[in-house]
Order: C-alpha cells, then structure tokens, then sequence
C-alpha cells in the first residue's frame, strides 16, 4: 500500500527541462485540445510520431514510466473489450461502409471497419500520454503555479494548485500514520472482512484525515493572513523564468501545428478519416 | 471572483486529501472496475461546509492531479463531472447552516436531495454525452458506465457523506446554545 507509485517531478538537464513552465503547459493544453477534436487517423499518427521525438529529446528513461503504460495499456484493452461487447458495429455505422472479415456468432461480427475504429479510439488516448508525461515529469512543481499565472489564471487560483503540490505528499504521510495506527488497533481492511466492516473501517481512517486536514486549512489560512495573502492586485513568483528563445519557437510551432491538424481534420466537414468511403 | 484565503486554502488542501483518498482510500464493493471511492463523500462534504466555487475548483484540481499521477493523462470529460458534482452539491451550502451546528433531518434530507440530482446528472447525462461527443464511443457502453459510477457515488455519498457532514456539525458550537442564568 505504502508502494503505490505516484509520477512526480524528475530533476535533469535536458531541452524539454529548460524550456519555460508557460511553454510547456501550452504544449500540453494545445495537444490535449487538438487530439480531443480530431479523430483523423493521419494527425493523430502525426502527433503521436511528435510526442515520441520529444520524449526521447527529453531524457526521461522508459523505465522511470514503465508501470505507467502497462497500466494505461491494460486499461484500454479493457475499455477496447468494453466497446466492442456493447457494439460490434459501431465501426460500421461510424464508416458507412462494411468489409466482414469473420463472424463469432450473430451479434458479435469482425469488420475492419471496427478494428480500424477501435484502433483509433485507443490512439486517441494513447497521444496525449507521452505529452502529458513529459509535462508532468518535466516541469518543477514550484514552477507550476507560475506557469499558470503566465496563461492569466488567477494567481489566487494558482495559489491554491501550488498549495495541493506542496501538501499531497504531507497528507500521503498522515494517512500512513493513521492507517497504521487504526490498524494496530484492531481496523481489518483485507479482502478476508464483509463489506460492510470494510466500510466502516474506511470511515475509521478517513474521518481523522479529514478532520486533521480541516486543523490545517485554518493554520495554513491564519499564516497566509499575517503575511498580507490577497492584499494586491498582482503578485510575482519566485520560481518563474523569462522566457528564452527557444520558448517562442516552440510556442509557434505548437500553434502552427495545431491549425495545421485541424484544418486538415475538418476540412472534409467530418472529423474522421474514413479510408473505407473514397 | 472574491475568494478568502481560508477559501483558497480549503481548494488547495481539499483537492490534496481528494486525491490521496482517491488513490488510497477506496475498496472494492464486489461488482467489477466499481470502488466504494470516499473521495467523492470526501468532495460533497467540502463543498457543503465551503461552498459551490469551492466544491467545483476541489473536483477539478483534485480529479486532474489524479489522473495525471496515476495514469500521466487526463480524462476531462470526467474531470467536468467532478467539477459539475463538487459545484451542485456546493449550492446546497446556503440552505444548511453546517457552522451553526445544526445538521438534523431536514438538512439531511436537503443536502441528498442536492447530492442524488448531481450524481444523477452528473453521471448519467453529462459523463456519457461528453465521452460520445469527445471520443465517440458507443452510447450503449458509456451509459452504462456512466450510471454505475454514478449510482456507485450517490451511494457512498449518502452513507459516507452525510456521516462526515453530522460528525463536523457536532464539533461546531450552537448557536443559542448559551442560557442567561437568572
């Protein structure tokens, strides 16, 4: 339980690390935005073969987020199964068009419509992925909140993000103790207990997390208070960076690419590539 | 947009707990890929003691660093039905008077009823319309998703939820609660 591996900040000298947190989070909103819209198998591969450039230009070792994509992995394998057991056709009405390659039974029919379907439902989850990896395995936490203010959040707000960065791993500890705590005095939380124990045993653990972390919300407030939080207009932020040229380069390529992808998306007035219907 | 610091504090450390809680504090309840996940209950009760604004950043702070530490992506359709939960069950914060103590039948009653309209709506309606609109998965599959998440919530709410809620009330003082002793 105390092993659940969490994906956090690694410190390197790479390109990607250099770039300005502003950058990066531009990238990444950019990239979530074109592949949300765009079902086109061609950007889709493209973006994809991208993100694969950057990842590697990025140093980040495939093993520091190897349990990552297994995990990824098995969950859209699953989600593929989900699809296809509650329809089959789905690739077929999407197409409009109808190649059979073998039947399992009435319902349950293989068309390459469907494969070709399922597999662009599966790169459209898995692109995002290497981005918003690099994003979070490359941006300093401290950096974060400026980044946000750097897109006009509302440093209050960013404020509030960076608060969650710094104490997630404070409240990890607290609900260790507790656990251990609650455990020792008798709280089974295993499989081996009814449900209905383990409900409340969940309650047990909680109810002190929460109530502990309420004490802190006064505490955190109070001091933030007496050091005059919220009293101007604006505020700067330690960790922010200037930006450097290779930020501006990056950011109009992004923009570039991104108009590129969509109007290539939609610029045959439907947003999926259909190789089937010519 | 006027926020206190307490209210800033509150959605930083909030979505804090949501996620440890989310990750850490959920158990299986028998039907498969469904957790009994306190997160959720966790989120209601924040957002009746601290209002919809902050029920709705604590959903999306929380979900977003969830999803992103556990799977390095983002599923924001859910992401927005965190986010419409945390602020419709907010709404209910000007009708129970959670500070003054008091937390009895009729607030119960009020803060489920706010609840069981957001899970429903949330998770029924807004959860699969987005995953068809933004991935255009089958609509027979993400209703069905939809609903159990749903139901799986609007059942931990209630149970965990409202326990949460009644347990903060009776650490708040009364109002009225002094007698002048003549």
């Amino acid at each position: 339980m105390s092993t659940v591996k969490m994906l956090s900040y690694i410190k390197r000298d790479s390109p990607v690390h250099r770039l300005n947190g502003v950058t990066k989070l531009i990238t990444f909103l950019a990239w979530t935005v074109v592949c949300m819209l765009s079902y086109d198998t061609r950007v889709l591969l493209t973006a994809m073969v991208f993100s694969l450039i950057i990842f590697k230009l990025a140093k980040i070792h495939l093993k520091e987020v190897g349990f990552i994509l297994v995990f990824i992995c098995f969950f859209l394998l699953l989600n593929d199964a989900a699809i296809y057991f509650f329809s089959p056709e789905e690739g077929v009405r999407i197409y409009g068009a109808r190649h059979l390659i073998f039947q399992i039974s009435d319902r349950y029919t293989v068309t390459q419509e469907q494969l070709f379907y399922l597999f662009n439902v599966t790169l459209k989850y898995l692109t995002v992925v290497p981005i918003a990896l690099l994003f979070l395995l490359t941006t300093d936490p401290s950096e974060f909140a400026a980044s946000l203010t750097g897109i006009r959040v509302p440093y209050k707000l960013s404020y509030a993000v960076s608060i969650t960065l710094r104490y997630i791993a404070d409240i990890q500890t607290d609900f260790h103790n507790i656990s251990q705590a609650q455990q020792a005095r008798g709280v089974d939380l295993s499989k081996k207990t009814s449900l209905k124990k383990r409900i409340s045993g969940i309650a047990i653990i909680a109810v002190p997390l929460i109530f502990s972390s309420l004490d802190r919300i006064d505490l955190i407030s109070n001091a933030m208070d007496l050091r005059g939080f919220g009293k101007k207009e604006k505020r700067t932020w330690y960790s922010a960076r200037p930006f450097q040229k290779a930020d501006y380069c990056v950011i109009t390529a992004v923009v570039i690419l991104s108009i590129i992808g969509l109007l290539i998306t939609f610029l045959d007035g439907q947003r999926f590539f259909n190789p089937f219907i010519s | 947009m006027k926020l206190s610091t307490r209210t800033i504090v509150a959605i930083g450390i909030g979505a804090a707990v949501f996620l440890v809680l989310n990750r850490f504090v959920s158990i299986p309840s028998g039907i498969p890929n469904t957790t009994i996940n306190t997160a959720y209950a966790f989120l209601a009760f924040m957002a009746v003691i601290f209002g919809p604004i902050a029920g709705a950043l604590i959903g999306l702070i929380g979900h977003v660093l969830t999803d992103a530490t556990a799977y390095g992506s983002v599923w924001w359709s859910w992401v927005i039905v965190s986010v419409f939960v945390g602020a419709v069950i907010g709404l209910s914060w000007k009708r129970i008077n959670i500070e003054n103590g008091i937390f009895g039948k009729k607030e119960i009653i009020t803060f489920n009823l706010y609840q069981i309209a957001a899970n429903l709506v949330g998770w029924g309606l807004l959860a699969p319309v987005l995953d068809i609109i933004i991935y255009a998965e089958p609509s027979d599959k993400v209703f069905m998703q939809g609903l159990v998440a749903g139901l799986a919530n609007l059942v931990t709410i209630a149970i965990l939820g409202t326990a949460f809620l009644a347990i903060y009330a009776r650490t708040r003082t009364k109002t009225g609660s002094l007698n002048i002793e003549k």
